[in-house]
């Protein structure tokens, strides 16, 4: 587990150091930042898709609705993850 | 207290609680208490530690991919900030939405206490948090029971809301969502988070190839930074749209910490 935690890490601060250290030019490109707003969208909505419904229908759908819900009404981030995850925790309880 | 270190302040505090999720989570997913603080330590940039662990458990080689590309706007942060930050290898590890966004001011002096009374505030309280979350994450016994398993996916949700005020970006999501959950059945476990990337930007760039649609792209870029920076609550992730625009002046900045403390 070390070995992934230290290679991504590094990359990142790498990424970073990147930004601070290249040319204007290289990394100024319309398409360079349309890919640089739009690709986070595409990475958070994937990994929402896959951790709720990977694995099929279950207690965990009923979460993301309670976030939702939660983000519906503005709520602050940790009542969204706990209204998740009291949600299916409840429903695992009682199903 | 000046207004800019009073604002950078609640912005670190804020970031504490997604820094009590993460630690949580983290354990959950398996890592030990040194990994957990070492990620937050080192990597330092949320999004990616939350993708991180949240793939670990199905391949290291995705979840490390899915960090990086998550890293890679801090990249173009520092683009902006480059000639105001010294030292570059010690003002790199806190280029961070939060950090960029509360350095889009008037004057190079303050840019410079935007940038490093944010940064520093931050990585207190998100690796404080991390440890008190990881430390409270070891206690629990099943965190299915505790339905942890689904408190990742709300805040992936809760990082992404915020960008989903405009209609283009609604339609990258829902293009990633909906090809993620498709190659699930057809690809190694954690590797769909990275083909629906890469369908969702062909499928969103290619059309596009025609000289009249630079402008466009530029229109649309801006209205995202000014609408996120706007409806920005909450901190954390939220604060990258004010990250943006240099052009926009200190106004989304100051939302963005104004509505930062309201979240925590």
């Amino acid at each position: 587990m070390w070995t992934p935690i230290l290679v991504a890490a590094t990359g990142c601060y790498a990424l970073k150091l990147a930004g601070l250290s290249v040319p204007q030019r290289v990394l100024d490109g319309v398409r360079v930042q349309r890919v640089a707003a739009l690709l986070p969208v595409a990475l958070l909505a994937a990994l929402i898709s896959t951790q709720t419904f990977g694995e099929g229908l279950d207690a965990r759908a009923a979460g993301l609705a309670a976030a939702v819900a939660a983000l519906l009404l503005r709520a602050p981030f940790l009542v969204v993850v706990a209204a998740a995850a009291a949600t299916t925790a409840l429903l695992r309880l009682l199903v | 207290m000046r207004p800019i270190v009073r604002d950078a302040l609640g912005i670190g505090a804020a970031t504490g609680a997604y820094g009590l999720s993460f630690g949580a989570l983290a354990s959950a997913a398996g890592l030990t208490l040194p990994q957990t603080c070492a990620l937050s330590l080192l990597m330092f940039t949320g999004a990616s530690q939350f993708a991180f662990i949240g793939l670990i458990g199905g391949g290291v080689a995705a979840a490390v991919a899915t960090a990086l590309l998550l890293g890679g706007r801090n990249a173009l942060y520092g683009l902006r900030l480059a000639p105001y930050l010294r030292p570059r290898w010690l003002a790199a590890q806190f280029v961070i939405d939060e950090s960029a966004a509360m350095a889009v001011r008037d004057t190079p002096a303050e840019t410079r206490l935007g940038f490093w009374s944010t940064g520093l505030a931050v990585f207190a309280f998100w690796n404080a948090a991390t440890l008190l979350g990881a430390v409270g994450g070891q206690l629990l016994s099943d965190p299915r029971a505790l339905g942890l398993d689904a408190a990742a996916p709300a805040a992936f949700l809760a990082l992404l809301a915020p960008r989903l005020r405009e209609r283009e970006m609604q339609r990258v999501a829902g293009i990633a969502a909906v090809a993620a959950l498709i190659s699930v059945r057809f690809v190694p476990a954690g590797t769909p988070v990275l083909v629906a990337a890469v369908v969702t930007m062909a499928a969103v760039l290619v059309p596009r190839e025609t000289p009249g649609d630079a402008a466009s792209g530029e229109a649309t870029r801006g209205e995202t930074a000014s609408g996120e920076a706007a409806s920005a609550r909450g901190g954390a992730v939220s604060a990258r749209g004010g990250a943006a625009p240099a052009r926009g002046g200190a106004a989304p900045a100051r939302g963005v910490a104004a509505s930062a403390r309201g979240g925590a």
